[in-house]
């Protein structure tokens, strides 16, 4: 039985742990110094506690899903947290199919790279302080996907975001993670902020709808007018989009990747990035209810082949994962928007365990060659076997190869693209089809440079080049020492490899296998919640029973493996195109790698020039003319107020007695002069 | 006095008795019987007060979950005392706070020399008369218990009996005098006026009489009735303007008798007054000029409780101003007392007191008690001594941090979580004004309390030795912090408790 403290438990478990390696373990004396090392600054106590409490909180979401599955959804009695004069937020777990999948998707995900944290981060001087952020994204992670509040929800969310924080500028003596921390930071602040103000409009409506069941309800009971909707689920997709890094707020996550890898793998793309999706998925009648599901497809559909486009000029590994991330959450997206919640919920889930697989993997690539930039590297596969089939498979699972699982997810969204009747899906379709040609191709781009030919020297060289040139080389470059990982780093790899060739099909059938009935996974998550999807015909619309489509799957799988020829032939033959066909691509080539200068006209036009240049400087002289001012003669009469009433106090007792009766008289005076 | 009776007295009766045993106790761990060695008596003395106060902790538990005797509203022992979850509330904070004060204590039982059996005697009739007092509803039984707690604190105030305590005592113990003589005039007048002292039966002779229109109070009597209660129980709570005594009195006394005041003594009084104006609260006449009269307390006590700690340069002194200008802050919830015309639950007036007050009660204890231990240890009491703290106690710098910041206000401790709640009470009551002063006067505070937290984080200091407190004093403080923080985060935990407790409106 998954009772109530069960769920607690998974939450409070990495919380556990994030207490304990945070704040405790500094505290304790070296109580077991020398053979055990288990404090200290050397100490690996904080990596395994991390793993067990993890590992604890995974079994324990196994089991609640395993509950889910048998039981149906559950919600458990909402609680007063804070209820005085009249405001009453209260808080609570729900256990819905989404949650159960989230919960076992972020305990397991994070499990696995905790235990390849242990041998990655081996070494480093924030070991214990690494391992305290990642526990306590964990528990924030857990705790948002199980609020039954959506105050509750915001609270977590924040949680996520200031843990994302403290990650992505983990390494504090380099000044670009400082930068990519701040700008993460701040770009999903901004989006929060309308996340907070629909959470503000909601109350003000009706306070009883941040109880999630409650909101449900009144959808169904058509207690919600649709404008209401529509705004309060305009201020979620903001908030969304900036957690799951959409266009036009995508451009922190490429930079976000200054973070350690096992960072990147867990939070930039299994689980934190994913929240925004989940937010999306959590409200889905309130979207549908909404006049704006068309802006979900839109953002989404724009997302998958912006970002796709980066990636294929990329040099850097992570980040060609890290737009491949963004490309793979506009997918996400614009399947919920065409109303393929199903679709949608399962290539999160599939995505989340080989995107990790291949942020792992390039973890380890940089233990062996020393640098990202896949200028400096190549033929890496025949010294680490395992992280190049990893890689290799996982990649194949994104670029959508039957039968892999990134196949029947990605698939999935297309049909149910294809089978929209509005010219928006007509379009999300179309692109979500441009998306998959390109992903093929940049992911083989950078297997084939990272693993393929001759190797180019790796960290140590890049470094020299970077000293000739006369720059200042960025930290991280390591030297070369070419070979397997560590089996706490290929282990979860491998892992992670075999679920990304074996949980799309066997969760998700398209045919009874036995063990799982047809459409398992779908059926699960649509069917079975039917406070979400109340009647037949919405759950039909929802994707409970998957369209799949051979003509569509047919194209995409030949697009994919065109992709991935063209990404040979490119990387093999030179010369297949014409040297004037390469001049003409260059100023293309040039934008994408500019990011269509989007930094720039975040940080230059909107940031340097229209807010320091003119509100910053006008706020700045309000500051001191205006609130200084005010400032320091409030201090000035403020403390000569003081020093007049310090007088009275003359430390006479004859006098204290005299303040006192009088103070009575004076109050006797104003009620008898108030009464005429 | 039949069985119910004594259970509801027990805790009280608990703590008197501990107070006997401990003066018998110091008599027979005497010199004689440990080779002429105080000191060890010291330990043992300070054991046994602690482990003692399960006592009257268990049986105010026994009461509060009815294992054997039952809490009930209606009053015992021929309606002079109410041992109901109100009354065991504030008895759990008393009990609490002196367990925390005797943990404190021990560093400092050498100042009292030979009345170290003495200390703890008073120390515990003192919080005997407390527990009385916040069940105490009948007038003379009001004064009585009054009286039990102040006279022993006088005489712990002058324990230390050097200069400055014993002028600390004769200024306490004139001022009490001048304070509980106010406080006997009122309850004059109040018997005066409906021929009773029980308060459910001065209550229902209210009832019957007249209350006249555009009259403060309905009746110029109940208005100093509650004038003169309110100025006699102004001098326990140190509100403006009776709170004069407090400063003095504060630097003078030995610190942990100072801490022990500056919560225990002024919840009772809080109590008390709680429940003899709640019981009128009823009537409107007396509802409306209430509003005023609060509000007016606690604009003058926030603001020169603010102003005055300003300018210090003593901590003590400037600790005992806060402890002033916290008053006025509770007084805002005093004064958010319903009219019946008017909108919010009747209940959210005493709920926000109570709730300020148990924040209060950990953290100004932790505050207190934290300082005190530096104080003691580097013998030097101004501000200017806190500076580069950090450097000499890293664990104590940012205790004291989280303390202050608590006082002040920020979230996410109880001081916040307090403040906005007492606040929004307030603007409940269409007391929009009073709330605008309280948030001004909470900028006001932010002068001198950030000043001390910049001070002791980021202070410069010659002298680095490390200063190391007793265990019994950082047990104290890290209970009152976590205290602070815990009721901030999740206060639904004592908020349940509180909506339980109150039982006198």
């Amino acid at each position: 039985m998954a009772s109530e403290l069960t769920i607690w438990l998974i939450i409070l478990l990495p919380a556990f742990a994030f207490v304990f390696n945070g704040l405790l373990l500094r505290w304790l004396p070296e109580i077991a110094a020398g053979p055990f090392r288990l404090t200290g600054k050397k100490s690996d106590l904080a990596g395994w506690l991390t793993v067990v409490a993890v590992g604890v909180s995974f079994v324990l979401s196994f089991l609640a899903l395993l509950e889910v599955v048998s039981d149906g959804t559950q919600y458990f009695d909402m609680r007063s947290w804070i209820a005085i004069s009249g405001v009453d937020i209260q808080f609570g777990i729900m256990l819905d199919q989404l949650t159960a999948i989230m919960l076992v998707v972020v305990s397991g995900v994070s499990f696995l790279v905790q235990l390849y944290g242990v041998g990655y981060m081996h070494g480093d001087d924030g070991y214990t302080r690494y391992f305290s952020y990642m526990a306590l994204f964990t528990a924030s992670m857990l705790g948002l996907v199980t609020a039954r509040s959506v105050i509750q929800l915001f609270v977590f969310w924040e949680l996520v975001g200031i843990s994302s924080y403290l990650l992505i500028g983990f390494w504090l003596n380099r000044p670009s993670a400082a930068a990519a921390a701040k700008k993460a930071f701040l770009m999903t602040r901004f989006a929060d902020f309308g996340f907070l103000l629909a959470i503000l409009y909601l109350y003000s409506v009706d306070p009883s709808w941040l109880d999630i069941q409650e909101m449900y309800h009144a959808i169904t009971a058509g207690a919600m007018a649709v404008s209401v909707a529509s705004w309060i689920a305009l201020g979620f997709l903001l908030g969304a989009m900036g957690k799951s890094a959409q266009f036009p707020l995508h451009s922190w996550l490429p930079d976000a990747m200054e973070g350690p890898t096992s960072v990147s793998a867990l939070i930039h793309s299994a689980t934190m990035v994913t929240a925004g999706v989940f937010l999306v998925a959590r409200f889905f009648p309130l979207f549908e209810h909404s006049d704006i599901m068309f802006l979900v497809t839109v953002v989404g559909a724009v997302t998958a082949v912006f970002a796709a486009s980066m990636a294929l000029v990329a040099d850097d590994i992570k980040r060609v994962l890290a737009y491949s991330t963004v490309s793979q959450l506009g997918y996400m997206m614009f399947a919920l928007g065409v109303g393929a919640y199903g679709a949608a919920v399962f290539h999160l889930f599939t995505h989340a365990f080989f995107k990790a697989c291949l942020f792992l993997a390039a973890g380890s690539v940089h233990h062996a060659g020393g640098t990202f930039n896949m200028n400096y590297l190549g033929g890496l596969k025949n010294h680490m076997k395992i992280t190049y089939w990893a890689m290799v498979i996982a990649s194949l699972s994104l670029a959508g190869i039957i039968p892999l699982s990134g196949f029947w997810s990605k698939d999935e969204i297309l049909a149910h693209a294809a089978h929209g009747d509005s010219g928006i899906a007509m379009f999300a379709l179309l692109m979500g089809l441009l998306g998959a040609l390109m992903t093929a191709f940049y992911m083989f781009r950078a297997v084939i440079k990272t693993f393929h030919g001759e190797f180019r020297g790796g960290g140590g060289k890049e470094r020299e080049d970077i000293e000739a040139s006369g720059e200042v080389p960025p930290e991280g470059l390591e030297h070369v020492h070419l070979g397997e990982s560590p089996w706490t780093m290929t282990v979860p790899i491998a892992i992670l490899a075999f679920l990304a060739i074996v949980i799309g099909f066997f969760t998700n059938p398209i045919f009874d296998l036995g063990f799982a009935n047809k459409h398992a996974f779908a059926t699960f998550v649509v069917e079975r919640n039917t406070d979400v999807f109340h009647d037949h015909e919405a759950q039909v619309h929802a994707g409970s029973e998957p369209k799949f489509d051979p003509l569509i799957a047919g194209i995409s799988t030949v697009l994919a493996i065109g992709g991935i020829a063209i990404a040979w032939l490119l990387a093999t033959r030179t010369g297949v195109i014409p040297a004037s066909v390469e001049k003409m691509t260059l100023p293309f080539q040039n934008l994408l790698r500019r990011k269509y200068y989007f930094d720039e006209l975040y940080e230059d036009l909107i940031v340097s020039r229209g807010f320091y240049s003119y509100f910053a400087r006008l706020v700045d002289r309000l500051d001191i003319s205006g609130f200084d001012n005010v400032n320091i003669q409030l201090y000035r009469w403020t403390d000569r107020a003081g020093r007049a009433l310090a007088k009275v106090q003359d430390g006479q007792v004859q006098t204290y007695g005299i303040v006192s009766v009088v103070g009575l008289i004076v109050a006797i005076v104003i009620f008898v002069v108030v009464a005429q | 006095m039949n069985a119910q009776d004594y259970w509801a007295l027990s805790p009280v009766i608990a703590m008197a008795a501990l107070a006997i045993v401990l003066l018998s106790a110091d008599a027979l761990l005497a010199e004689r019987m440990f080779g002429g060695r105080r000191f060890g008596s010291k330990r043992a003395l300070s054991w046994i007060a602690f482990i003692g106060l399960l006592g009257p902790a268990i049986l105010a538990l026994n009461l509060w979950f009815g294992w054997l005797g039952n809490s009930t509203s209606d009053p015992v022992i021929y309606g002079t005392f109410t041992a109901d979850r109100f009354t065991l509330f504030f008895q759990f904070l008393i009990i609490g706070t002196t367990a925390a004060v005797i943990l404190a204590s021990v560093p400092y039982l050498e100042q009292f020399r030979d009345s170290l059996g003495e200390f703890f005697t008073l120390l515990l009739i003192a919080a005997a008369g407390m527990m009385l007092l916040v069940g105490a509803s009948e007038l003379i039984t009001i004064y009585v218990a009054l009286e039990t707690t102040a006279l022993p604190a006088v005489a712990l105030a002058a324990l230390r009996r050097d200069g400055f305590s014993i002028e600390a005592g004769a200024k306490f113990l004139i001022l009490s005098a001048l304070s509980t003589a106010l406080l006997l005039f009122g309850l004059v007048f109040l018997y005066g006026y409906t021929g009773a002292t029980r308060i459910d039966e001065i209550v229902a002779r209210l009832a019957t009489l007249p209350f006249e229109a555009g009259v403060p109070f309905g009746s110029l009597a109940v208005m100093l009735a509650v004038l003169l209660i309110v100025a006699g129980f102004g001098f326990k709570m140190a509100i403006a303007p009776w709170h004069m005594w407090v400063p003095d009195v504060y630097q003078g006394a030995p610190t942990p008798v100072a801490a022990f005041l500056s919560v225990a003594s002024k919840a009772s009084a809080f109590a008390v007054l709680m429940r003899l104006l709640y019981s009128m609260a009823g009537f409107e006449a007396v509802a409306q000029d209430w509003q005023i009269l609060f509000a007016l307390i606690a604009t003058a006590s926030m603001t020169v409780g603010n102003l005055l700690a300003l300018s210090q340069t003593n901590m003590k002194r400037l600790l005992a101003y806060s402890t002033i200008a916290q008053a006025g802050y509770i007084m805002v919830g005093f004064a958010a007392v319903s009219i019946a015309s008017s909108s919010g639950s009747a209940t959210s007036g005493p709920q926000s007191i109570m709730y300020y007050l148990a924040g209060y009660a950990f953290t100004n204890l932790a505050v207190f008690l934290g300082f005190t231990a530096i104080i003691h240890r580097t013998g030097d009491d101004t501000i200017a001594g806190l500076g580069g703290l950090v450097k000499r106690s890293p664990v104590l710098a940012v205790l004291m941090s989280i303390g202050l910041l608590s006082l002040l206000g920020m979230p996410p401790t109880v001081g916040f979580m307090a403040k906005a709640v007492i606040f929004s009470t307030a603007v409940d009551q269409g007391l929009i004004w009073l709330a605008v002063v309280a948030v001004v006067n909470t900028v006001v505070a932010a002068y001198y309390y950030l000043r001390i937290v910049g001070l002791i984080l980021f202070g410069e200091t010659e002298d680095t030795d490390p200063i190391k407190p007793a265990p019994g004093e950082m047990a104290a403080v890290i209970v009152g912090i976590a205290g602070a923080i815990v009721l901030g985060v999740v206060p639904w935990l004592v908020l349940q408790l509180i909506d339980d407790s109150i039982t006198i409106v």
